[in-house]
């Protein structure tokens, strides 16, 4: 295992400095096409391409939720609406809370439809823009769109709930497990589902016969995953290490340790695997972003510690360029 | 004007302030007290009954109460899945406001709102529970500790209770509801009002959770045993008479025990005793909080708890002079008191 006390290799120094600590916390980074977009906690989108910046403001109040695709950022805010932002920097409000409720919870999903929740109710609106709706039994707490099928899964309070939105009056099947679910994730190839529980661990169904995966383990809870390029580790935050669960066998992690790289002194707040590349890139709570190579663990430094929290990491469609941003305002971008 | 500041807070933690109540006790008015004072803070509020009465504030959530049980094996860990989302939530506008106001239901439970501080990461390390306040009807609170086990728990739970309506009531009436409260609870401070008014540093900036300030805030706590339930650490109305201290009720079921011991205790003893102590009685101890002077040891250690939730750490040096005396306090639902006083007792190094 490769400990920090020996120094690492830096790339630290390459990265580009968008914007230092300006206050506004960052809650995500997107890439539409080569252009880095930070989501601040705040009102704004922070547009981030080598010429210069532009804040975009798309909502009046704070940022809870961010999702992207090649064409479109969508986020949900505390002012109760969903909206798009495209490339240019044009935004369109998709959805507008009657009662300003929070949108809590958005993922996009395969031509151009989106999901948001707000309290219990999650919907979607289709390619086509027709509005599905489905009521949870107790608050969303993450949802995510099958790879294959219109499918989508709702998390919530003591399980998943799998909701086929186009299929109106089908009961939708429910994965049970106790415990608030808060974050779901499907593998790539659709086999597996993973919850982030409210408790310090990861709770997963295989979904051909509904059988139970426990991942534990964790000193806190878990808040960010990321599939590798091949979808066979499921990468994890929540230790002080990078945490990788085999997924490629037809078990998934059942029966099986993860494998841990990148022992820290700080806890894994964020990770973002390489799309193309046996490569993950993991932020930590004191300011740290590591690329690690998934074969060795061998790491690459890319942002040095300062104390401020990773709160958003992301690489580009190409895996050229990592962009990460901080609790504290801090953006930067390091191109490969 | 008001020292009640979360600026002060060293950690820079955003104090939340838990206000509790049965149904139409007056929380909304306190609430719309609270926020209308020139006092320049700014504050989130957390309200449920969203709509009754408009709440004039910028930053008002409005939420479901959902309790969740934890996956820890212990059937009382129950927090609010709510509280969780919406904390996270208002951080992104950290710096927009100075301190959280959580307005529960009438029927609300406070044990998991407290709960959650200590079961939450993310919850803890941004914000901390600044005490639980509960609103009291001086009219009709004696029938809802009858026939409403909530509003029981609200009193049992509140670190200050505002005890509302007075006009309403005649002074004998007013001495008993008073007496009962305090034969739950007689540690939290009472204040008696006419609709809220409330001086608002009585009831924010409290501190009531951090083991700093357990005795700073609280001087009936260390005066206070089972003979003693003449409280001076209230206002006392015009037309309040003495006669020897209040009158003392005892609750059917809900009651306070204090244990002291002046000489010390063996931590070996003490720990395992109120680790047990919590897990078998957790359930109906809603809360428990002491001071404890341990052998070979010059530091004070304090502690609390909720339900089976423990915090404790030691806290500063014994003064020179200060009489090395270890207390606790637990405040629940038929407490065996001869089992915690022999326990405790047991404790002596």
């Amino acid at each position: 295992m490769t400990d920090l006390n020996t120094p690492l290799p830096s790339l630290a120094d390459r990265a580009r400095i968008v914007s230092e600590a300006e206050g506004s916390t960052i809650v995500g980074v997107h890439f539409l096409r080569q252009t880095p977009v930070f989501v601040l906690g705040e009102e704004a989108l922070l547009f981030a391409p080598a010429e210069k910046r532009t804040r975009v403001v798309a909502h009046d109040g704070g940022i809870l939720v961010s999702a992207a695709d090649q064409s479109r950022i969508v986020t949900g805010g505390d002012d109760g609406k969903l909206v798009a932002t495209d490339r240019d920097g044009k935004t369109e409000i998709i959805a507008t809370d009657e009662r300003k409720r929070w949108i809590d919870q958005v993922a996009l999903g395969p031509d151009g439809a989106v999901a948001w929740s707000t309290g219990k109710i999650a919907r979607v609106r289709t390619a086509k823009g027709e509005i599905r709706e489905h009521q949870a039994a107790s608050t969303v707490g993450g949802l995510a769109f099958f790879p294959k099928g219109f499918r989508v899964a709702v998390a919530h309070y003591n399980g998943v709930t799998l909701w086929f939105p186009n299929a109106a009056g089908a009961k939708p099947e429910m994965l049970e497990w106790k415990g608030s679910h808060l974050g779901v994730t499907l593998s790539p190839d659709g086999r597996f589902l993973v919850t982030m529980m409210q408790e310090p661990t990861l709770h997963g169904w295989r979904l051909v016969d509904a059988k139970h995966m426990r991942m534990s383990g964790y000193s806190a809870r878990v808040r960010s995953l990321s599939w590798s390029h091949d979808g066979g580790l499921l990468a994890t935050s929540g230790s002080e290490q990078l945490i990788l669960w085999p997924f490629d066998g037809k078990d998934g992690p059942m029966g099986k340790q993860p494998t841990m790289y990148a022992q820290s002194p700080a806890r894994c707040t964020r990770v973002a695997c390489h799309p193309k590349q046996p490569v993950c890139a993991a932020g930590f709570a004191d300011g740290t972003v590591l690329m690690v190579r998934l074969e060795d663990g061998a790491l690459i430094m890319a942002r040095e510690a300062d104390g401020q929290p990773v709160s958003a990491l992301a690489w580009d469609q190409g895996g050229q360029v990592l962009a990460f941003g901080t609790e504290q305002g801090d953006a930067r971008v390091l191109t490969l | 004007m008001t020292d009640a500041t979360s600026a002060a807070d060293p950690a820079g933690k955003i104090p939340v302030t838990v206000l509790t109540g049965y149904l139409g006790a007056g929380k909304t008015t306190l609430l719309n007290r609270i926020l209308s004072e020139p006092h320049g803070q700014k504050y989130a509020v957390i309200v449920n009954e969203f709509g009754e009465i408009g709440i004039d504030n910028d930053l008002v959530v409005d939420v479901d109460e959902e309790v969740f049980e934890m996956n820890n094996g212990c059937i009382c860990c129950t927090v609010r899945g709510d509280l969780v989302r919406i904390i996270d939530g208002l951080m992104r506008r950290k710096g927009k406001f100075d301190a959280i106001i959580v307005e529960t239901t009438g029927l609300a439970d406070p044990a998991p709102v407290a709960q959650t501080f200590f079961m939450d990461e993310n919850v803890g390390a941004k914000t901390r529970l600044d005490a639980v306040v509960t609103v009291a009807d001086a009219k009709w609170l004696k029938d809802r500790l009858k026939d409403a086990p909530e509003a029981k728990n609200q009193i049992a739970f509140a670190d200050v209770i505002v005890l509302n309506k007075t006009d309403l009531v005649t002074p004998a009436e007013l001495e008993e509801v008073e007496a009962r409260i305090r034969g739950i609870n007689p540690y939290a401070k009472l204040h008696r009002t006419t609709r809220a008014q409330v001086d608002i540093k009585d009831v924010l900036g409290r501190n009531a959770f951090d083991l700093d300030r357990i005795l700073e805030i609280e001087p009936a706590f260390l005066e206070a045993d089972d003979h003693d339930h003449d409280h001076h650490d209230h206002d006392h109305g015009p037309g309040h008479h003495h006669h020897g201290g209040l009158k003392h009720y005892h609750d059917e079921d809900m009651q306070s025990i204090s244990v002291s011991s002046d000489k010390p205790l063996s931590p070996d003893k003490f720990f395992p005793w109120i680790q047990e102590l919590v897990q078998t009685e957790g359930k109906d101890i809603l809360r428990c909080k002491g001071i404890l002077s341990f052998k070979d040891d010059d530091e004070r250690f304090v502690f609390q708890g909720v339900h089976m939730i423990l915090d404790g750490d030691h806290q500063r040096k014994w003064k020179d002079g200060e009489e090395r005396i270890s207390r606790a306090v637990f405040i629940g639902r038929h407490l065996p008191e001869e089992k915690i006083r022999k326990g405790f007792e047991s404790c002596v190094a």
